[in-house]
């Protein structure tokens, strides 16, 4: 098994006011290369913590962090990984630094040096690959929530990285930007390949990945492919969380003393199973 | 009203100008708002007129643009016309009512001045417009280059890095003054009327959450940099680059054209050679 990235033993705190807050201990997980992971969690069960420690932007007290077999916590390596595992961020405004799109998308690039011809060539791949290469030469804050955040997502595409981290990118979209920016990581994962490590608080954005990890107090608590992790609905009431529309329905009518199989958890599975049951009945 | 700040508002037309080397084109203002100040006269004012005209014209961007941004400005250019008209007294008199007097000399400076405050802000208006901020920090950084040979190149780099972000946030910062300003007001806040003290205790409440939530910003900001390998000026690249080509050039030599046309009309003017009298 091929792992992108191998979090080992780790364990992490913030000082605050000279007092050690742990957020987490001895924690270890790995994410498979090529994969879709989404990580679930109430607020403040350490997932931007987590996050921050796959690029090194928070480094362990204890144990390690590796990309690609690279320690995070060695200076030397510091580029290298953040070029490998970009990261996108929940509020759009606060991470684009130019004035004009294509200007931004060229930062990361920029930063590391590339030939001017090379910088064009990602950064014009980069727009189309987010569907904004039309905007290149608008201005980031006249452009909609979702333009923005997928501009965002373009500046780290740039950087042509392995894997890509993003910590609630939808949170602050209306539903039709939310569509937008799921859209363009779900086509990123498939037809470049690029890892996926999406922290969010939409059920409904977890029931596409090839993994689901529920974190709760800093401990995972689930993991494993939608339909086992969402099977087991009292784990997920107990870490703070809703279940899937499907699947509290089923859930529900369970309860009330209807027999369904287990695992349902896209609309259509739904769907079927309630036909299935309605013409049994008649 | 916040909205009306045209700072570095970039419009895109893809004219000529919006091509031109902006260090070229930010010498050229410099260059130009020196000769609006020494054009003392009928002639090389009315040459600077049509020149400006001129360059509005190819930069394609619509005069109502360019109107708006007078429009802002209206009230320091009445003032300082009337101040102008009423403060000269050389020239013969035109007007006199209770102990005001207006003279000829009044109403030429006063005229003259007005042009002038115009023509300033419509040429500065067209760099603003023809030039993306990005551009504009590049030429700043670009011209205070040969600071670098005595050790400021980080300085200069910062600077340039601070102007960008600086440009990017003000439109932000300006919207989010205005949603804080609309909260304070729904909750019975009341910031346009009363004595000046009150007012500017009023403003406390918009300032604070306003603070606050910009530090949330840089913190927010300096993360995002990071994670996309910014480590300051070092090794850093750019992905435009700009050489004068034969555009700039041409540019260079209008401009010199332009200076001594001003120049040749000063000297003809101040020498007596041409005149005009319309008193
Ligand atoms: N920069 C920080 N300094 C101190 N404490 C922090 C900081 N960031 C997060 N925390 C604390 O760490 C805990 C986990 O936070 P976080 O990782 O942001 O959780 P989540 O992203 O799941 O909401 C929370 O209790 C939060 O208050
Ligand atoms: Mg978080």
């Amino acid at each position: 098994m091929d792992n992108i990235i191998e979090v080992k033993n780790v364990s992490f705190e913030y000082d605050i006011e000279s007092e050690k807050k742990p957020i987490l201990k001895d924690f270890s997980v790995s994410f498979q290369r090529g994969s879709f992971t989404v990580i679930l969690g109430r607020n403040g069960s350490g997932k931007s913590t987590l996050a921050k420690l796959l690029n090194g932007l928070n480094k362990p007290s204890s144990g390690k962090v590796f990309v690609d077999g690279m320690d995070t916590s060695l200076p030397e390596y510091e580029i290298e990984i953040k070029r490998r595992v970009g990261m996108v961020f929940q509020n759009p405004d606060n991470q684009l630094i130019a004035t004009i799109v294509e200007e931004d998308v060229a930062f990361g690039p920029e930063n590391l040096g590339f030939e001017p011809g090379e910088i064009r060539r990602r950064v014009d791949n980069a727009l189309k690959a987010v569907d904004m290469y039309d905007y290149r030469r608008h201005a980031p804050h006249k452009l909609s929530g979702g333009q923005k955040q997928r501009v965002a997502i373009a500046g780290i595409i740039a950087m042509e990285p392995r894997c890509l981290v993003l910590d609630e990118p939808t949170a602050m979209l209306d539903p039709k930007g939310r569509q937008e920016v799921m859209q363009v990581i779900r086509r990123l994962n498939k037809e470049k390949n690029i890892t996926i490590i999406l922290i969010t608080h939409y059920m409904d954005e977890a029931v596409n990945a090839d993994r689901v990890i529920v974190m709760d107090g800093g401990k995972i608590v689930l993991d494993g492919p939608p339909k086992e992790v969402f099977s087991k609905p009292n784990i997920i009431k107990q870490s703070g969380l809703d279940l899937p529309q499907p699947t509290e329905l089923i859930f529900q009518l369970k309860e009330a003393g209807f027999e369904f199989q287990d695992g349902i958890i896209s609309v259509d599975e739904c769907v079927n199973a309630l036909k299935r049951a309605l013409t049994q009945e008649v | 009203m916040l909205k009306d700040i045209t700072l570095g508002q970039y419009y895109p037309t893809n004219s000529v100008l919006h091509r031109l080397d902006p260090r070229l084109k930010l010498i050229v203002l410099f260059a130009i708002i020196v000769f609006i100040f020494i054009s003392s006269n009928v002639f090389s004012l009315a040459f600077l007129i049509l020149f400006i005209a001129l360059f509005i014209i190819i930069s394609k961007v619509p005069f109502k643009i360019y109107i708006r941004n007078i429009k802002s400005i209206v009230l320091i250019i009445a003032l300082t016309t009337t101040l102008n008209a009423f403060y000269v007294d050389t020239g013969t008199v035109v007007l006199k009512f209770w102990n005001i007097t207006i003279t000829s000399g009044g109403i030429e400076r006063a005229v003259f001045m007005t042009i002038r405050i115009i023509l300033l802000i419509l040429s500065s208006a067209m760099l603003t417009y023809t030039t993306t901020p990005t551009e504009l920090t590049y030429a700043i950084e670009s011209l205070l280059g040969p600071l670098k040979h005595l050790g400021l190149g980080n300085a200069v780099h910062t600077l340039a890095m601070m102007m960008t972000i600086a440009l990017r946030f003000i439109p932000t910062l300006v919207e989010e003054t205005e949603k804080i300003m609309n909260a304070q007001k729904s909750r019975g806040a009341d910031l346009e009327s009363g004595p000046l003290l009150k007012r500017i205790k009023s403003l406390l409440p918009i300032l604070i959450p306003l603070l606050i939530s910009s530090f949330r910003r840089a913190y927010d900001l300096a993360e995002a940099m990071e994670c996309r390998c910014y480590s300051g000026g070092k090794g850093r690249q750019r992905m435009k680059q700009f050489k004068l080509g034969v555009r700039d050039y041409i540019s260079i030599f209008i401009v010199i054209l332009l200076i001594a046309s001003i120049l040749v009309i000063n000297y003809l003017y101040s020498a007596g050679i041409i005149y005009l009298n319309v008193w």
